[in-house]
């Protein structure tokens, strides 16, 4: 019966009744609208939220849409969590099926702390693309699909346009075909610039969205383009917002409060270039790598206002000796990277933790080994970031949890840099790198910017490393300072930065490198937990799972299982208290993004197993059976998935 | 710990520590020093552990007396080096010094550069360390031009690690990696460094000529970019009698010599008599003098006062205040914020 619907509307189409495909809802109708246009009419739909896919080949704006519409909805009130969907290649072939590029924007009531489960409704500019998000599960089964039809009118493509529209109908989607290109045409001579905005006129009148706030959107996106462009784009917002009103036969309104705070949206990259600025930090090294480069992008041009400098280096190994010799200068300086680039820096980064150099690094994390999934997140590095370099190099590892978090991590992590003469790893990835999401809109502190270097006169006979026995820290001696002159170096060296020719010294050096995260270890509070202390299942995370991981405890929790979660940012060193923790719970489970071996797998025993990462220094530290779960797949991890491992856990 | 400081990450498992805060700027607090007298041993530090008869002692020397000479306050001169033997040397300057790692001297000299302009950096790197790990850090520094005097010291071969093959070993060399002799043509340090667009300093000198040595270290000092000045550098423990020939023989050294470059004492000229007037503007004809290496030449090859420099195209006049920032950061926060119905930045400040 669907089939036929269908080909009663492609007669139609070629008959040149084009709006009619509009109007076909053939399949089960979750929003139970019916394909009488009139009988819902102005009549929305109330929802608490739902997710909205915009797809496109790349380079035909889906992503500006997608965001454009993250803005705005943000600006409504609703809570908001953008994903970026990236294709691995720069310019994949048209119309392919790993060729999808756009945005995935989940929206609510209430505040959203992640991308959520499969999408709801999905909007594509051609069926290869679409297919693609389909075999990749990301619909939700029977969601609502609004395409393109041009295709139709293309005699070499119709036949595969038709047969991918009939594949979804009889796969129990909801297609409703949309003329975009035709319904440009009427505005612009050249539909393939603008057809974006088009599509975001579309989605606002299909979200019952407040055009004014669109348009005034418009204006911001393209807001350094000539008047004729946002002229020409705003009339393509109209047009997609009246032809959605007049001819969709279904319409949704999700309720929203405006905060009373005021906000900042952004990314998790912006929000670490933010987060730089705040900091204090006058430059960044860094050399360009996915998914880190938009923080220097952003920063690069950010920086300038305030004076500071990015610092494009010929290669990582440069880069991070950059900021390493800028910061022994007296300016602790971050260098930004991923990966692959990680992988380069480590040589230097043993030097800063031998020097004592303060030092920012963020690792944006990809998925690896090698170039691995360059666009794609994975929580790989965490191991690397924590024993990295050779020898032993004691390091202070942070994972921000939030893209709230990616600012004020940056502000901290120059903090202890400085306090303490370490190397700080912030560990974010490539899920909170193009991630967005509203957050308090920070209020300027004076002592962000101070730099905790003790600058008095250097008094008489004082040494560079002059270790406190019980702390492990030693005054920062910088160039320029009288008195302070000495040679650091990488090799084993005693108080006076003298090359260690004795066996006792290198012995006391490490011990005082050492010492340094113990000491920062005793400043630091237990992690929160969230749900009861007690309990059968304990899910630990850390990083950018934060928001999915919590969302499943709560709502199993409001099921009455007594889960619960309890999420680390810091991660070397360790805050107290975590054993007390752990000890309330029957089952502890870590949830992460990165390699576990499956004890389902039939070379895998207890003696061969590998865990996930915090897996293995929860146990290793606590001596607790931390059972893992994880994965690989390089997509943002569902809420749905956390609550299935739950489950499972419990059963 | 200010707990706006740490919202963030507060909220997730905060810390509490007191930071001894002072809302300073490095550069602003430091002492400037008023004119001073220096000796040589104000520059000198500990005991040299090279090789007796090895070149570096000759470069040490050098640039000790260079220091004294330009009264270099030792605090605001910073020798950075790689890995090697001649890496050393900031270990025996009474100046500060970063011995930092094979290869990656000029990095860390950049930064330090770009972070303090006020500072001398010099920087020391043995032919392996600059032409082999440091290769493309090498090529890069003479792109960015940052004011900072670096010095190869070239003795054909890895001291530190015991007679392997360098890039710059001649064809032939027996090392304990060619023992049937090194595969490959040498790679000219010189030629290389001509090669790269933006160059503005290159000169070569041999480690044997003590005041040739101090001449040419002095003008690439004062040049105002990066110089470069390859050291022919004896290493008597691995190669006693690698350069003999050149040693004992004036005639295979050719000095250069010009207005604009150095300036050749009589005593100097009765001895080296090989000697050829070189305009060291003249780019082609540095390239063309470059390429050979027998007579080896000594001088200034090239020098051009008029490339601009990287910590200079990238500085910013104006001061960086707390305000600046903090007015930069807020016209940012404002790009992105999302105001409450009737709230704008103007009554959210008075707020
Ligand atoms: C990453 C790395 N690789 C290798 C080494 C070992 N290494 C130390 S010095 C050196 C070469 C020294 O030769 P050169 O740079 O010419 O300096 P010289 O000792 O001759 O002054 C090598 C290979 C090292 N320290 N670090
Ligand atoms: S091995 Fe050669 S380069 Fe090293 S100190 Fe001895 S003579 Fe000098
Ligand atoms: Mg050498």
């Amino acid at each position: 019966m669907e089939v036929e619907e269908i080909s009663k509307v492609k007669q139609k189409n070629t008959n040149g009744h084009a709006e009619a495909s509009g109007k076909v809802a053939p399949v089960d109708d979750r929003s139970s609208t019916a394909t009488a246009k009139a009988a819902t009419k102005g009549k929305a739909t109330r929802l608490s939220e739902h997710i909205v896919e915009i797809i496109s080949d790349s380079g035909e704006g889906a992503q500006k849409c997608g965001q454009s519409f993250g803005a705005i909805v943000a600006q409504m009130g609703l809570g908001v969590w953008t994903t970026e969907i990236i294709p691995a290649e720069i310019r994949p072939p048209a119309r392919s099926v790993a060729g999808a590029s756009g945005n995935r924007i989940r929206i609510g009531s209430k505040r959203i702390s992640n991308g959520g489960n499969e999408t709801d409704l999905v909007i594509a500019f051609n069926e290869q693309v679409l297919m693609g998000r389909v075999r990749a599960n990301e619909l939700k089964p029977g969601c609502t699909i609004l395409l393109e039809s041009m295709w139709r009118d293309d005699r070499r493509i119709a036949k595969t346009y038709t047969d991918a529209v009939e594949q979804l109908l009889a796969a129990g989607y909801k297609v409703v075909e949309i003329p975009m290109d035709k319904e440009c045409r009427k505005v612009v001579s050249d539909p393939r610039k603008g057809k974006n905005m088009f599509v975001l006129g579309i989605l606002c009148g299909l979200y019952s969205l407040d055009l004014q706030t669109a348009r005034d959107q418009v204006v911001l996106t393209f807001g350094k383009k000539a008047a004729k462009v946002i002229e020409s784009n705003i009339a393509l917002l109209d047009a997609g917002y009246a032809w959605a009103d007049a001819n969709l036969d279904f319409k949704y309104e999700i309720p929203g409060a405006k905060s009373t705070e005021p906000q900042i949206v952004v990314n998790g990259n912006t929000a670490l270039a933010l987060g730089v600025l705040a900091s204090g930090m006058e430059i960044c090294a860094m050399y360009p790598i996915t998914p880190a480069t938009s923080t220097s992008h952003y920063l690069s041009e950010a920086f300038q206002e305030v004076g500071g400098v990015v610092h494009q280096a010929e290669d990582e190994i440069a880069a991070c000796c950059f900021a390493i010799g800028a910061s022994y200068a007296g300016k602790c300086t971050v260098t930004i990277t991923s990966g692959p680039g990680y992988s380069l820096k480590q040589e230097a980064l043993g030097l800063a933790v031998m020097g004592e150099i303060p030092l920012v690094i963020i690792n944006v994390q990809r998925g690896g080994p090698s170039t691995g999934q360059p666009t794609k997140t994975e929580q790989g590095d965490l191991m690397t970031a924590i024993f990295g370099s050779h020898g032993d190099a004691p390091k202070v590892v942070i994972a921000p949890g939030t893209i709230e978090e990616c600012f004020y991590s940056v502000i901290t992590a120059r903090k202890i840099a400085e306090t303490f003469n370490m190397v700080v790893v912030i560990l974010s990835d490539a899920n909170l790198a193009s991630s967005q999401q509203p957050f308090k809109r920070p209020v300027f502190d004076e002592a962000w910017l101070a730099p905790p270097i003790d600058q008095s006169a250097i008094p008489a006979g004082a040494k560079p490393y002059d270790w406190d026995p019980k702390t492990g820290l030693a005054r920062r001696f910088i160039p320029g300072q009288p008195g302070g002159m000495h040679t650091l170096t990488g090799l084993a060296h005693d108080e006076n930065s003298h090359v260690a020719y004795d066996a006792e010294i290198n012995q006391r050096a490490m011990r005082a490198r050492s010492l340094k995260l113990a000491t920062l270890q005793k400043t630091l509070l237990p992690p929160p937990v969230f749900g009861d202390r007690t309990g059968d299942v304990l899910i630990v995370g850390w990083g950018s799972t934060k928001g999915a991981i919590e969302e499943a405890v709560a709502e199993l929790r409001e099921e009455g299982k007594k889960v619960s979660s309890t999420h680390l940012t810091f991660i070397q060193p360790m805050p107290p208290g975590i054993k007390e923790i752990l000890a309330g719970f029957k089952k502890v489970i870590t949830i992460e993004n990165n390699w576990s071996d499956s004890p389902a797998d039939e070379m895998i025993d207890e003696s061969n197993r590998r865990y996930s990462a915090l897996a293995m220094l929860l146990r290793s530290r606590y001596l607790v059976d931390v059972d893992c779960w994880s994965d690989c797949r390089g997509t943002p991890l569902k809420p749905n998935t956390v609550r299935k491992v739950i489950l499972e856990a419990m059963a | 710990m200010n707990d706006t400081t740490m919202n963030g990450i507060a909220k997730s498992g905060a810390m509490t520590f007191p930071l001894p805060l002072a809302p300073v700027n490095v550069n602003d607090c430091l002492l400037e020093l008023y004119e001073e007298h220096y000796e040589l041993e104000d520059y000198q530090k500990g005991v040299p552990r090279w090789c007796t008869g090895c070149g570096d002692n000759a470069i040490l020397t050098a640039v000790q007396r260079l220091c004294r000479d330009e009264k270099l306050a030792p605090e605001k001169t910073v020798f950075v080096s790689g890995i090697g033997c001649s890496s050393r040397l900031p270990h025996y300057m009474n100046t500060y010094g970063f011995h930092s790692l094979h290869g990656r001297a000029l990095p860390i000299a950049e930064g330090i550069r770009l972070a303090r302009p006020d500072l001398k950096v010099f920087v020391n790197m043995g032919d392996g360390d600059c032409c082999s790990i440091g290769a493309a850090h090498w090529i890069h520094a003479i792109r960015y031009n940052m004011n900072m005097t670096a010095m190869l010291h070239d003795n054909n071969i890895y001291g530190l690690t015991k007679k392997q093959a360098s890039p710059t070993s001649p064809i032939g060399l027996k090392t304990n990696t060619t023992p049937r002799g090194s595969y490959l043509e040498a790679l000219n340090p010189l030629s290389v460094t001509l090669g790269v667009s933006n160059v503005s300093f290159v000169a070569q000198v041999v480690d044997w000529i003590p005041k040739l040595l101090y001449q040419t270290l002095s003008a690439a000092y004062h040049h105002k970019g990066f110089s470069f000045v390859r050291i022919i550098q004896r290493c008597p423990e691995w190669l006693p009698t690698h350069m003999d020939d050149y040693l004992h023989d004036p005639q295979r050294v050719l000095l250069l010599h010009h207005e604009n470059g150095l300036e050749i004492d009589s005593e100097l000229a009765k001895r080296y008599t090989n000697m050829e007037e070189h305009d060291p503007s003249n780019l082609n004809r540095a390239r063309e003098i470059a390429s050979g290496s027998d007579p080896i030449p000594v001088g200034i090859l090239y020098r051009n006062d008029d490339v601009p420099l990287y910590e200079e195209v990238r500085s910013d006049s104006r001061l960086r205040t707390t305000s600046l920032v903090k007015n930069g950061l807020e016209a940012e926060f404002d790009k992105f914020t999302i105001w409450p119905e009737g709230q704008t930045r103007a009554k959210h400040e008075a707020a």
